[in-house]
């Protein structure tokens, strides 16, 4: 309603601001030296300052909630005006679905690239050309940053750290132009809230900018605080495992890929440097690292070789490659069928373990899209729970763990539309599972060396293999 | 909810609406707007209150207060006089958060701003000598922000100072600042540049992407600021933060393309598809000019190669991007592979950035399918890809499709055909049709498939079914009545006016193929006319009146009745199209001229639609740009420049080493011992230095103590310290380097070597550069000289094996790649018709170029030569001849049929083709083993040889079951080409261009009898494969061919003079097929 009604009362978009569009239709005569001239001319006019903008490389962020309401807004540069944001609102109602509202709208002085997280778009402006992954990856980092900061990145939370977040995309962005988004830094410039200081904070009315600015070491190790302390060192390395497939029909594997990270908590004093080998290096197939990962050492001698940022970060996410089999651990016998006449369908799923090394498989969950045409499901789960959402026709069965002699399965009825004719197409099954102390792809972690401090760390290896996008075509 | 509408309108409105809605409860409503404004005002004066008071405590909540408002966008501005008392405040907490409220505000409120300035100003002074470099940068960061023009003059002053700052930090917002004292006042821009060209030769890695930023904002065209700060540039790129390393990598492509000439050569074997890629015409002159002498690539222009290629592995997706459209853009295309892997690991990321790689992908793999061809299976879609995503994958898939994976293919669109996201189910279908249209092999499987559609519960699959099966016998005129009977069937069943308007229009174009149901559709529809879409009912008309010409007799009085129902209706289009119509084809005393050629008009051969990617014309913008991914130019895009004739002056890159021969002399000693080393010494060893301190295994312990040491000359302090063992190293990697490089010349210039003298000429040039660019080291300059020489004269064959494994990862046409036959489609395909892959050749063709098309050949009678003598084959036989059609196999291959005959009296067994041994770049297309041949008998196959437009003989061995047979093809020079269909006036276009080198002529003298034009044409089509170009004038004859291999034209003239003389001339960047078709011609021109 809020949307609709303000728009209402705008006289479109150009209306109060027929002075910025013109600043909009003359900035592209800035760039070059043959504009220059041009520029220089309208100096002498009365709104010589608006005409003489150049490009930055985000003006504005807006942040959108789902129900079309603009509830923060950042500008690094002059102001533009939030109704710039109707050309996105349009694209939104055409898209339908929020997944597909276009990356990228262009509007006409403007472009809009956006990013969707957690229920919000982060919507950035933009006025000339850059790269558009710049942008989406920087405000993916930004979502991060929040994240890190708050624990969740929602609206609400936002709108209660409203000054942490102003003063964060302050730090973040200069002149549109990332400065500082290592959260490290950032979290040196502007402290993270904690329950702790925000209950200080209300006491004695200060804020979370750090009270004693870094003296700081940028330019050393760009990644790192200096000045680390903890009384317990400890490094965790988790080793996760995704395996995306998609399986056939008949049960056989049509594409299976192993994505891999290596998060990494480190809590350790001074700045240590620590190497990491790995007993099957030649596994990795592709790899992308953490800045502080010396990629030289890498090629020559496969070892992750690094001054670790203090706290939790990706060190390396991994891709296994494809001319290994993938050992597929779960398989899905489905029995789902529709008849023509009957407005009743049979619905019947199985799961159970395949090639698990002798791990259980945990945390299984099944969720499926069931086409239109069914009403609602009648259905009998030998374990968990199951929910059926007749609006959107999503299914979704909390398996749990599956116990090898008693198979867990999920069977019952559809009750179909009456007179409607059959789906062409059987639902696909998303599968969600956890198989703990497994690495599928069977990387192994050699060994973690440290140098540069004295005392022993405490070290810990944990491995994890994960559904990805885990798909079954039925 | 309200409060927000209300926050909008008031931004919206203006001024006058300021005051109103500054509290941010939500309990307002607009009624209560004049009870709001009062306490509103309280409100305010309640915040400038506390913001006067003596408590920081106060102050503090006030400004947090404030800064809400802003961020929710409320009007804040009153309180401007307020809080810039505050901003000399103690408290840095709420001075930072008056810095937020001072950089929003101070443009709108310019007077009150200048009042504040001098507080500001002195504030100012004082961080200026702030020990603390955070503080003297946010200093500098807030002044640059504050939008003020009066302020221009301080503004100056402080970038300047902060530029020659001891902290990088500092001198990083310095830069920073440029372009935010360029955009408030652009009179400034010749100090700046100065500013700029200082902070370029900044050596630190915080500074680099930001003054690359400010250059390409203030000068991007300044482009000589770059030159000498190139080399350091690339060698700090690795170890530049994320973002700087975006923006580095996008000046250095462009600035590569400037200075480097293209490392692309053309007839090296391994641009297959991207053949057409910069394929206008001065293009083509342009390569045609550097093929003349051999290419070097420039040492820095690998430098930046080199050094890019570790940025693959970065997490910033942005990185990977900005890295792959370099290697794209700048590359030789062998190496160009590497960055598919790395931008397929993307997909893995968030869905904007798929959307964004996907894109880009598409963009490639129209051009280079190999390159993405081993990751097909990372494209499929899953149930759970939004939409948008589906479609570029789908879009990928089918850029991919060959002959080889597309049944796997089929076979997965059959499972996405039935989705239940209808419009991805649509886009599938039209794929279906562009993979028919593609792959010829499977039209037939494509086109039965889609009328299973047909029979489709969902309409919307139906209907697009039936539009691209229109499409699809439009395409492919054959007899196809089956479908269209079918199709006529449906017409009662399917609503979608397309779908339906389709089948009309396919029935009126073949009503003559189905003549029985053609005017029953046409009672049918009559029937139906008034409520049928107006689409449908255009197609009513057009069906009535194709069938009145056809098939009068039957039709007349049903046309009469539409015609006449279409002139009252409602749509005026529809009644025009009637009257326009009935004037046509109804005989009446009033018709004109025209309804004589009515049938003409109405059943003329309508050209067939082309199915093709709409990723096509993406290519024109530099990949990985906004302007790219909207396919229109974007505000302030920068157009990436085609690669120079001839490189600028290299040593313009030059650095002076002395100047820092000061700085380095711990690390000098290396230095000295090492003769080997190369001219970039400095960037060299700036990279080797950031190099060992990453590579720290035995001095990880004292670099780390050091680290924290260090300040901000770090990074120097690091220089000295440990370079040692390891800068030798990869001093002896630059020299290995270089001697590569030797050899890489002298590749080119054996295989240039039949045009010896632009050669010898170059490949001095060549050394020449590397001369003037390696400064001081003459000893290892003449070395790798020398050696690049030898290697030349001795090692010919070698040099051409070491180039076969590369040409092989790359390659389309790898062998193993074509196997129709064998591999499993879903329904079987009919044997194919080379004629009709020509038609479809020709297609494809004409849609990359207007000029060429492949025309059929003139007949000749074929000749045959001898393969495989019986006597040497054991009683087996074997002779070849050239069909001179399009080979089937691939576009670039020479179609070769080979007659084998079995001369003995039993029964030869698995004839096969064995061993090849091939010239580099070349490829041949076996036949399938045959597996017996009975005594007597013969048997006729085709092979396929993709001869690289040589005349280069391919060795293969013919092997029975028993034997192996060494049998050698060398074609005609004649038979390399394929005839091509062009216009007189074309012709001269054409020949205008290729003009001066690419020209060669003789005279011929002969009998007047032969210049005959008939005894020409037999003559000159007899000795090469080439088309007749109709000709103005009586004495002149023109023929016109393009090579298979490259596609570049060959045109032949011959122009009869006075005297029995002639004058024979070939224009033809392929000069050297062109010099030896001379010299067949001549002879064969002149005899009698």
């Amino acid at each position: 309603m809020s949307r609709g009604e303000a728009r209402g009362r705008v006289p479109g978009w150009g209306g109060g601001h027929s002075g910025r569009r013109g600043r909009g239709r003359r900035r592209p005569c800035c760039h070059g030296d043959a504009g220059l001239s041009i520029c220089r001319g309208f100096q002498t006019e009365k709104d010589s300052l608006h005409s003489l903008t150049v490009s930055t490389m985000i003006h504005s962020l807006f942040l959108i909630n789902s129900s079309g309401d603009i509830f923060l807004e950042k500008h690094w540069k002059s102001v533009v005006s939030r109704s710039v944001c109707d050309y996105f609102f349009e694209a939104q109602e055409r898209a339908t679905e929020a997944e597909n509202v276009p990356p990228v709208i262009p509007t006409p002085h403007h472009y809009l690239l956006s990013v969707y997280r957690h229920k919000i778009f982060f919507v950035a402006v933009i006025q000339t050309e850059v790269p558009p992954l710049f942008v989406i990856e920087f405000l993916h980092r930004v979502v991060d940053t929040f994240q890190d900061y708050f624990g969740v990145c929602s609206e609400p939370v936002i709108k209660d750290n409203v000054v942490v977040v102003y003063e964060v995309l302050e730090e973040m962005l200069d002149n549109g132009f990332p400065l500082a988004t290592e959260s490290n830094i950032l979290k040196e410039l502007i402290k993270p809230p904690t329950i702790l200081r925000t209950v200080v904070n209300t006491i004695t009315g200060s804020t979370n900018v750090g009270d004693q600015l870094p003296t700081g070491q940028l330019s050393v190790v760009p990644w790192r605080r200096t000045g680390v302390k903890y009384t317990n060192n400890e490094a965790y390395f988790d080793v996760i495992e995704e395996i995306d497939a998609i399986i056939d029909k008949s049960g056989s594997t049509i594409t299976a890929e192993i994505q891999g990270v290596i998060d990494a908590c480190v809590k350790l004093t001074g700045m240590p440097d620590l190497t990491l080998s790995f007993m099957n290096p030649r596994l990795l197939d592709d790899v992308s690292f953490h800045p502080c990962v010396r990629f030289k050492r890498w090629e020559s001698e496969r070892i992750l070789s690094f001054i670790p940022p203090d706290g939790n970060f990706r060190l390396l996410s991994y891709h296994v490659s494809a001319q290994n089999l993938v050992a597929i651990p779960v398989y899905v016998k489905h029995n789902i069928s529709f008849r023509d006449s009957s407005s009743l369908g049979r619905f019947e799923i199985t799961v159970g373990p395949k090639q698990t090394m002798g791990k259980t498989i945990e945390g299984v969950t099944v969720t499926s899209q069931l086409p239109r045409g069914v009403l609602n499901m009648s259905l009998v789960p030998s374990q968990g729970a199951h929910t059926f959402d007749p609006v959107t026709k999503m299914l979704s069965w909390d398996v749990g763990k599956i116990n090898p002699q008693k198979l867990p399965s999920l069977k019952g009825t559809m009750s179909l539309q009456a007179g409607a004719s059959k789906p062409d197409e059987n639902p696909t099954i998303n599968l969600q599972f956890k198989i703990q102390q497994l690495a599928i792809s069977g990387l192994k972690v050699n060994r973690l060396d440290m140098y540069g401090e004295k005392y022993k760390p405490f070290k810990g290896i944990k491995y994890m293999t994960k559904a990805g996008k885990f798909q079954v075509r039925t | 909810m309200s409060s927000n509408s209300f926050a909008y309108n008031e931004q919206s409105g203006g001024g006058e609406a300021t005051e109103l809605g500054q509290e941010a409860t939500s309990t307002i409503s607009p009624s209560g707007a004049f009870g709001l404004f009062s306490s509103d005002m309280k409100k305010n004066e309640d915040l400038k209150q506390m913001l006067e008071s003596n408590k920081d405590s106060a102050k503090l909540d006030a400004m947090k207060r404030i800064v809400g408002m802003i961020a929710k966008g409320k009007n804040a501005s009153e309180l401007f006089p307020a809080v810039v008392k505050n901003v000399a405040s103690k408290n840095i907490e709420i001075k930072k958060l008056v810095y937020v409220y001072l950089v929003r505000y101070a443009e709108e409120q310019q007077d009150l701003a200048l009042l504040s300035i001098s507080t500001f100003q002195r504030a100012l002074k004082v961080n200026g000598r702030d020990p603390n470099q955070l503080i003297r940068a946010s200093a500098l960061r807030v002044l640059s922000s504050i939008r003020v023009p009066i302020i221009v003059p301080i503004m100056m002053l402080a970038i300047k100072e902060a530029s020659a700052d001891l902290s990088p930090y500092v001198r990083k917002n310095a830069a920073h600042a440029i372009q935010k004292l360029y955009s408030l006042d652009p009179e400034q821009k010749e100090m700046l540049i100065e500013i700029i060209e200082k902070l370029l030769k900044d050596k630190s890695t915080l500074v680099a992407g930001s003054v690359v930023m400010a250059f390409e904002e203030v000068c991007p065209d300044r482009i000589d600021l770059i030159h000498k700060n190139y080399r350091k540039l690339c060698n700090l790129l690795v170890d530049v933060e994320e973002w700087g390393q975006v923006v580095i990598i996008h000046m250095l492509t462009r600035y590569a393309r400037t200075q480097f000439v293209s490392p692309w050569k053309e007839g090296d074997g391994l641009e297959d598809n991207e053949k057409d890629f910069y394929d206008s015409d001065e293009e083509q002159k342009e390569k045609a000019d550097k093929r003349k002498r051999p290419y070097t690539m420039d040492p820095d222009h690998r430098l930046l190669i080199r050094n890019t290629k570790p940025l693959l592995q970065s997490r910033n997706a942005a990185v990977v991007m900005a890295v792959a459209q370099l290697y794209w853009h700048i590359a030789p295309k062998s190496e160009a592979g590497i960055i598919s892997k790395s931008l397929v690991r993307l997909l893995r990321s968030n869905r904007e950035v798929q959307y964004i790689v996907l894109q880009n992908i598409a963009t490639m793999s129209i051009q280079r399918k190999g390159m993405f061809e081993p990751y097909l299976k990372s494209f499929y879609v899953r149930s759970t890809d939004p939409t948008m995503i589906k479609i570029l994958k789908l879009e990928i898939l089918t850029n991919l499709a060959n002959e080889a994976n597309i049944s796997t293919l089929l076979r997965e669109f059959q499972t996405y055909v039935k989705s239940q996201d209808k419009q991805f189910a649509a886009a599938t279908i039209q794929t279906i049709g562009r993979c028919a249209t593609s792959i010829t092999e499977v039209s037939d499987t494509c086109l039965n498939g889609l009328v299973c559609l047909l029979s489709n519960r969902d309409e919307i699959v139906v209907a697009e079914s039936v539009v691209v099966i229109k499409k699809l016998l439009q395409m492919q005129p054959i007899q196809h009545g089956e479908i269209i009977k079918h199709m006529a069937k449906l017409l009662d069943s399917i609503t979608v006016p397309v779908a339906r308007a389709s089948i009309l229009w396919l029935i009126g174009e073949n009503c003559e193929r189905v003549p029985k149901i053609a005017p029953d559709v046409l009672r049918k529809t009559a029937k139906s006319f008034t409520s049928e879409d107006d689409l449908v009912k255009l197609q009513i008309l057009n069906l009535g009146a194709k069938l009145y010409l056809t098939n009068s007799k039957q039709t007349k009085l049903l046309t009469q009745y539409i015609l006449n129902l279409g002139k009252y209706d409602q749509n005026y289009d529809i009644r025009d199209r009637t009257r326009f119509i009935r004037q046509l084809i109804v005989p009446n005393e009033k018709s004109g001229a025209l309804s004589k050629y009515a049938k003409k008009i109405f059943l003329a051969q309508k050209p067939a639609p082309l199915l093709e990617s709409p990723f096509k014309d993406r290519d024109h913008f530099q990949l990985g740009t906004l302007s790219h991914t909207l396919n229109t130019k974007a505000t302030g895009y920068l157009e990436l420049s085609n690669w120079p004739e001839v490189a600028p002056d290299p040593s313009v890159r030059n650095v002076e080493v002395i100047e820092l021969a000061k700085e380095w002399t711990p690390a000098g000693k290396a230095k000295k011992e090492n003769p080997d080393e190369k001219f970039y010494s400095e960037s060299e060893e700036e990279e080797d230095s950031s190099e060992s301190s990453s590579d720290s295994e035995s001095a990880s312990g004292s670099e780390s103590g050091e680290d924290e040491e260090e300040d901000h000359s770090g990074d120097s302090g690091e220089d000295s310290g440990e370079s040692g063992s390891e800068s030798e190293a990869g001093k002896g990697r630059a020299a290995k380097h270089a001697k590569a490089r030797g050899k890489g010349d002298s590749k080119d210039v054996d295989k240039e070597k039949e045009n010896s003298k632009s050669s010898e000429s170059s490949s001095g040039e060549s050394s020449s550069i590397e001369e003037s660019s390696s400064d001081s080291e003459s000893e290892s300059e003449s070395e790798s000289e020398s050696e690049s020489r030898t290697i030349t004269k001795a090692k010919e064959k070698k040099t051409k094996q070491d180039r076969n494994p590369l040409t092989k990862d790359v390659s389309l046409l790898d062998l193993d790649d074509f196997n129709p036959v064998s591999s499993p489609v879903v329904l079987p395909t009919p044997a194919l018709s080379p004629s009709l892959i020509a038609d479809l050749e020709g297609l494809n063709l004409s849609a990359t170029s207007s000029v060429i098309s492949v025309s059929t050949p003139v007949f000749v009678p074929g000749k045959t030569h001898v393969l495989l003598h019986r006597m040497s084959g054991k009683g087996l036989a074997a002779h070849y001849f050239f069909p001179r059609q399009p080979c089937i196999f691939g576009d670039k291959m020479v179609s070769v049929q080979i007659t084998l005959n079995n001369t003995t009296d039993q029964k030869i067994e698995n004839i096969h083709v064995g061993g090849k041994k091939l010239p580099m770049g070349m490829q041949m297309h076996v036949f399938n083993p045959i597996e017996s041949l009975e005594p007597a008998g013969s048997i006729t196959v085709s092979v396929g040889i993709d001869f690289c437009d040589s005349t280069q003989t391919a060795s293969f061995q013919l092997c029975t079951k028993d034997d192996c047979f060494s049998v050698n093809i060398q074609p005609p020079v004649g038979e390399l080409l394929l005839p091509v269909a062009m216009s007189e006036k074309d012709f001269k276009k054409e020949q205008g261009m290729l003009s001066g080198m690419n020209e060669t002529s003789t005279t011929i003298i002969a009998a007047p009898q032969n210049f005959a034009s008939s005894v020409i044409l037999q003559k000159v089509v007899n000795v090469a494969n080439v088309g007749v170009v109709p000709s103005g004038q009586d004495n002149v004859h023109r023929f016109a061919a393009k090579t298979v291999h490259s596609g570049s034209l060959m045109l032949v003239t011959v122009e009869l003079k006075e005297g029995s003389t002639a004058q024979l001339i070939i224009n033809t960047e392929k000069t050297v097929i062109g010099s030896v078709l001379l010299r067949e011609l001549k002879p064969v021109l002149s005899q009698g």
